[in-house]
């Protein structure tokens, strides 16, 4: 009996692990691709990458992606793109957040809907860096820093199909 | 409630490391977790590079060797000129009893190609603690100032441009020495000259360099040229904008200057 419960917390901390690797090398990615130097004039058409992704990891799997998850990979981007330590994290924890009450409907939704809630999802993310930016002195002073919610929404139902025929392939639960 | 707490704990920490310094060594522990991404993107750009010096045919490697002779001669001529004013230089101020500067250490730079949040002004460069690189160096190319490293980790260090908006340097004119600070603006690539009087001389042309107070920037390097001048009626400071000496955008190499010993 002892034996059959081990066998399967064994297992299950096994699935964990494995599971928690592949969403770490979705967010690699979409790390990378945050960093990638664009042209000049593309810079500020970039969507966000890592917070589309962790969105989708949200919806997908709210139990196994929490807010304390979400917060860390926001600290991660905080190191990564030079902002102040802890914004990417309240705004990544609070759009998580968001989607954690909501995850039910969202996924129900016809692809062009979910899309608009991505939109205001990344306009509140947004709105949060811009208010700490603005807090601490520096506003960005260009209305560019939003057009990355409107790629951002626009590529959402690429990214959504991508990422769920990744989790279906890995069986990532 | 995790959120609460979560909340709270990253509002500390913004708090923290606005204001005080505590978190560097945390920051700079979690950089070298995030370096190899950084390295991952810049791969391909150096891929490319090391390609193009390897596959180059022999013949252009031959043409680009004489030209770089002939302009190191060119350059070696020009610099004997300068130590004999230099010499010149140093004996009039020992004269004057005021105190000469030893040129410092310098080391070469390579810019990550990576991006870093488009709204501030910033870059990554491959050196970092290893090489004694430190907090407040000041980093120039070859046609002057670009910046000062603000953040550093083991292999890497991160450079404020003098465009982003926190950044501001002590200039003076280098016709008529009057001094005013170049601020940077963030979002276009000029800098602004911030409280200069309307009675003060800035010309349209005018070249300005580092004038070295603040201790920051080695003097007398480059810095910008004056765009624009205008005074507004009714406004106490004229509106004076600099266009910056360095290639911003564009450089990938770098130096990191050491300060200069003060000799008296």
């Amino acid at each position: 009996m002892a034996c059959r419960e081990c066998e399967l917390t064994c297992m299950n901390n096994f699935l964990a692990l494995r599971s928690w690797l592949f969403i770490i090398l979705s967010i690699l990615v979409a790390m990378m691709l945050t960093i990638l130097p664009l042209p000049f004039w593309a810079g500020w058409l970039r969507p966000l990458w890592v917070p589309a992704v962790i969105f989708y990891w949200a919806l997908a799997l709210p139990d196994r992606f929490s807010l304390g998850a979400a917060w860390c990979v926001g600290i991660l981007l905080d190191v990564l793109l030079g902002t102040l330590l802890g914004e990417n994290a309240l705004g990544m924890m609070l759009a998580v957040f968001v989607i954690s009450k909501l995850y039910t409907r969202i996924r129900l939704f016809p692809m062009w809907q979910q899309s608009a809630i991505i939109f205001m999802l990344s306009l509140c993310y947004l709105a949060l860096l811009f208010w700490m930016q603005g807090l601490i002195g520096q506003p960005p002073l260009s209305w560019q820093f939003w057009v990355p919610a409107i790629t951002t929404g626009c590529l959402w139902p690429w990214i959504f199909i991508l990422l769920r025929d990744y989790r279906r392939r890995f069986a990532i639960r | 409630m995790r959120l609460a707490v979560l909340v709270i704990v990253s509002i500390a920490l913004m708090i923290v490391d606005h204001q005080y310094h505590y978190l560097a060594q945390a920051r700079s522990v979690l950089t070298t977790v995030i370096s190899p991404i950084r390295s991952m993107v810049d791969a391909p750009a150096r891929l490319i590079n090391w390609v193009e010096i390897n596959v180059s045919q022999q013949h252009n490697v031959v043409t680009e060797n004489a030209q770089l002779r002939a302009e190191q001669l060119m350059l070696r001529a020009k610099l004997q000129s300068l130590m004999a004013l230099r010499q010149e230089n140093d004996q009039l101020r020992a004269l004057l009893r005021s105190s000469t500067k030893v040129g410092g250490k310098v080391l070469v730079a390579q810019l990550l190609a990576v991006d870093l949040a488009p709204f501030t002004r910033q870059v990554v460069l491959n050196k970092g603690n290893r090489d004694n690189v430190f907090v407040g160096q000041a980093v120039l190319d070859a046609y002057g100032v670009m910046g000062q490293v603000i953040e550093v980790s083991r292999s890497s260090s991160r450079v404020l441009l003098i465009t982003d908006s926190r950044s501001a340097v002590p200039v003076q004119s280098t016709r008529t020495g009057s001094r005013a600070i170049a601020a940077g603006q963030g979002v276009t690539n000029d800098l602004q000259l911030l409280f200069v009087p309307d009675t003060a001389d800035f010309q349209v042309g005018d070249t300005l360099e580092t004038s070295g107070l603040g201790k920051r920037f080695p003097v007398s390097y480059p810095v910008g040229v004056v765009s624009e001048v205008s005074h507004k009626a009714g406004e106490r400071f004229s509106q004076i904008s600099v266009y910056p000496s360095a290639h911003v955008d564009s450089s990938r190499q770098v130096l990191l200057v050491w300060p200069a010993e003060s000799v008296n």
